[in-house]
């Protein structure tokens, strides 16, 4: 007896250990794990995770923490899957004032904010290669908005916001001539300037306008965070490459202890903007709006662009010394904590709003940089995190006091204490994180419960996929005193900054679908008694209605080889997430993908004769597949009538 | 030893049980669209004096015809109905119009067109319509009044006064 108990207790705790998956010492995750980034079928996440796309040129959306993929939002670059960039009525969101650009380098986003807080209005894009700023709708997730940037290149520190939204900024990591300058690359100390952008934002419609730029010597401008609480008016941006190299910078650009944080006096400069102390320049840039009543984008090109010169403008700007080719520049909750973060340095200097402005009063400068007076580094500095591990980039915030550094080389999550400088607890990231991000982790009030580390290699943490591999995110819990590492997800293209807001803030103000009544969409069908098919010349507008399960007209002919035909394709229904498609054979444009009430039109060249069908691309109802329709091409000079129908059958005799 | 060896078993069934922490099953919650395919019609709602599921059960109707309400009712038939209704008796992806009046409640019309996913859900008649149709008709969101108007509508269609 004695043995067979033994036995089957023997056999219980394997049992018990197996199916609990006990883990063993060197695993990082801990049992309850999943429990935390669970979200069940059915059931909502806590927050949205709007998470920049880098090179993919576009925004993705996740749900935190299940790390769900809830959306792309085409930003800066053509989306086939939608049509953004090749239907009529987008293609000039990505003009440029070098014609169409179809993809840019999307790195950083920032949320509007109302009193430091986040208000889930707006979310802001930059696109680094051709300089723009992008505007998002929150309740369509859709690009309302880019603005061009004149006098600049590399448009890295931006599109950070000010306190209230007053300002979004853009700042030149590569410093470039005015204008279009042909000059020597060599002669970058004399003709090569880089530039802070300040792009007003209207309070009540969100447009933004270029409102000044201000000219600071070459150097490049990396990332920057505007001043919160006490220090509002201010706006700081990181600096690296003072040295003014413009060759082999790795080495000619690493060669100085310390760079700069620049100090920007904000409001002051609006006040010398206003007092005429600017220069109005020359300038073209494309300024883009999509108008969601006519639903259609139209481009502008701007003209000239005012210009603000830290020579006629004393105590706009200052010159912190940071070391070391510094790259994160971010603020604490309280505003009064300028978190510096070297990214050569082996130790993280944190600067003191109030310091600094006791060490302007009392000029406590070092010399100038180009006119600009520098601040001794020791008068404005609060302290420094020693030995807080290799490579430091960005630095995001609790909300209790603690602050968050990513550290690039030693692969890891630094959390520290902002007042005693103390390192509190460090978790590995798998591998090599760049940007992090905490839920309102960069405003007045974070949200503190989840940290986001976004990794640039990611090696051996999914099943292979070949050479590329979908970059990692890492989920942590940081409601504790230590942090635990509760979920990995690759994401789409390769994330910089990111940003997170509650559901709550979004989820209820979504639109479902847009009122067809208020359509003004210029070439809408109101209706299907309103489908035609015009001809002028070799241009044929297409007035076409979808509506489950029919495309209307859905035979078409009289149509001639070389003519341009515009479908103009209106989706009757007036029901959520009831999308409809169009496609035709062997156009070089790409699917429409037209919303409940919405009006998109497709421009098809048809090079050869034939009959080409064309279909509904969105599985609509169980006749979807019946959804298609036939159109004729005939050679040009043919005889063949302008005649189209839906539902209209030949007579039998016709055709014999 | 037979008792002790059930004993042992349950203490340890008992202890993995606890110790693994399921934690307790919630009951599902009902969701309110169901797949309509699970639910069998309820036997009389099919009836033809039935008011259908909806904020609608006493529709008061009006003589003569209101031609006010008649021109709205048309502009929204053009632009949201007339895509899949005829206003013959010839089916097109509905059902055409003429003598709706006849087969349904006045309660019943205006419900289908502003409650329709409950309706096809658990209305007989709807999902026999659904049967015949093959597609869900779609909420076309039309406000109140202008389903009274359509209404309106489908009575002069029929000849009403």
């Amino acid at each position: 007896m004695k043995q067979i108990s033994l036995a089957l207790g023997t056999v219980a705790v394997i049992a018990f250990l197996q199916s609990c998956k006990m883990k063993s010492a060197e695993s990082a995750v801990k049992g309850d794990a999943a429990e935390k980034a669970y979200v069940a079928p059915g059931k909502y996440d806590e927050y949205y995770n709007f998470v920049s796309g880098g090179f993919s040129g576009q925004v993705s959306v996740y749900g935190l923490p299940s790390g769900r993929l809830l959306k792309v939002i085409p930003v800066f670059s053509v989306f086939p899957e939608n049509g953004y960039g090749y239907s009529e009525e987008t293609k000039p969101m990505l003009n440029t004032t070098n014609g169409e650009v179809p993809w840019d380098d999307q790195h950083h986003l920032d949320l509007s904010q109302t009193n430091g807080e986040q208000d889930g209005r707006w979310l802001f894009a930059n696109a680094n290669n051709t300089p723009r700023v992008a505007r998002i709708d929150l309740t369509t997730f859709k690009t309302m908005e880019i603005i061009q940037i004149p006098n600049s290149a590399g448009n890295h520190s931006s599109p950070f916001i000010t306190e209230n939204t007053e300002y979004v900024v853009a700042g030149t990591r590569f410093s470039v001539p005015m204008g279009e300058e042909d000059v020597a690359i060599s002669s970058f100390k004399k003709n090569f300037h880089s530039t802070a952008s300040f792009i007003s934002v209207d309070k009540t419609s969100g447009h933004m306008n270029i409102a000044f730029q201000i000219v600071l010597p070459g150097m490049n401008l990396d990332l920057s965070h505007a001043g919160k609480g006490p220090s509002h008016d201010w706006f700081f941006f990181s600096s690296y490459n003072t040295e003014q190299a413009y060759t082999l910078l790795e080495v000619n650009a690493s060669q100085k202890d310390k760079d700069y944080i620049i100090a920007v006096n904000w409001k002051k400069a609006e006040e010398y903007a206003k007092a005429g102390k600017g220069k109005k320049i020359p300038a073209e840039y494309a300024h883009n709006t999509f108008d969601e009543s006519k639903q259609t984008a139209t481009s502008v090109i701007e003209k000239e662009v005012l210009l603000l010169d830290p020579k006629d403008c004393p105590g706009m700007v200052y010159m912190i010394p940071c070391p070391k080719s510094p790259h994160g520049c971010d603020i604490d909750p309280t505003g009064e904590y300028i978190v510096g973060s070297g990214k050569l340095a082996a130790l993280i200097p944190v600067f003191s709003y109030t310091k600094i402005t006791n060490a302007i009063q009392n000029k406590q400068f070092e010399g100038d940089f180009y006119g600009i007076p520098i601040i001794k580094y020791e008068a404005a500095l609060h302290g420094e995190v020693q030995k807080p591990g290799l490579g430091p980039l960005h630095t995001e915030f609790d909300g209790k006091g603690n602050a968050y550094t990513s550290m690039f080389l030693s692969s890891e999550v630094v959390k520290w204490s902002i007042k005693d400088l103390k390192v509190l607890d460090r978790v590995p990231t798998y591998y090599s994180v760049g940007h992090l991000m905490i839920p309102g982790g960069d405003t007045k009030k974070p949200w503190g419960k989840y940290l986001v580390a976004y990794n640039k290699i990611t090696k051996d943490r999914f099943l292979p996929t070949g050479p590329e591999l979908a970059q990692s995110a890492q989920l942590y819990d940081i409601s504790g005193d230590k942090m635990q590492l509760i979920l990995d997800y690759p994401t789409i293209g390769e994330p910089h900054y990111a940003q997170a807001i509650p559901a709550s803030m979004l989820k209820d103000k979504q639109v479902k679908y847009f009122d067809i009544s208020k359509n003004q969409n210029e070439f809408v069908s109101m209706g299907e008694k309103k489908t035609n098919v015009v001809r002028q010349g070799n241009r044929v507008d297409v007035y076409m209605t979808a509506i489950r399960s029919h495309l209307t007209p859905d035979n078409i002919e009289g149509v001639y080889v070389g003519d341009e035909v515009y479908f103009h394709v209106t989706n009757l229904e007036q029901d959520w997430d009831i999308p409809h498609g169009f496609a035709i054979k062997n156009s070089t444009a790409a699917d429409l993908l037209i919303m409940p009430g919405e009006t998109l039109t497709m421009k098809f060249t048809p090079q050869k004769k034939g009959i080409y069908p064309f279909y509904c691309t969105d599985f609509c109802s169980a006749l979807h597949q019946e959804m298609s329709g036939y159109l004729r091409v005939s050679l040009k000079g043919s005889s063949v009538p302008l005649k189209f129908s839906t539902g209209v059958i030949a007579d039998a005799t016709e055709n014999k | 030893m037979n008792q002790k060896f059930q004993l042992a078993a349950t203490v340890i069934v008992c202890l993995f049980i606890y110790s693994c922490g399921s934690s307790p099953q919630t009951p599902s919650s009902t969701s309110s669209s169901v797949d309509s395919s699970m639910i069998k019609p309820e036997a009389n709602a099919g009836a033809a004096d039935s008011k259908g599921t909806g904020k609608f059960t006493d529709v008061k109707l009006t003589h003569p015809l209101d031609k006010k309400m008649i021109a709205a009712g048309i502009s929204t038939y053009d632009i949201k109905c007339g895509a899949c209704h005829r206003l013959t008796n010839e089916k097109l992806v509905g059902p055409g119009w003429k003598e709706v009046t006849d087969r349904r409640t006045p309660e019943w019309i205006m419900n289908f067109i502003t409650n329709t996913d409950e309706m096809i859900d658990k209305d007989a008649a709807a999902q026999a319509m659904l049967e015949k149709c093959m597609v869900r008709m779609p909420n076309q969101h039309l406000k109140d009044e202008e389903a009274r108007e359509v209404l309106e509508f489908m009575r002069q269609n029929d000849g009403k006064n």
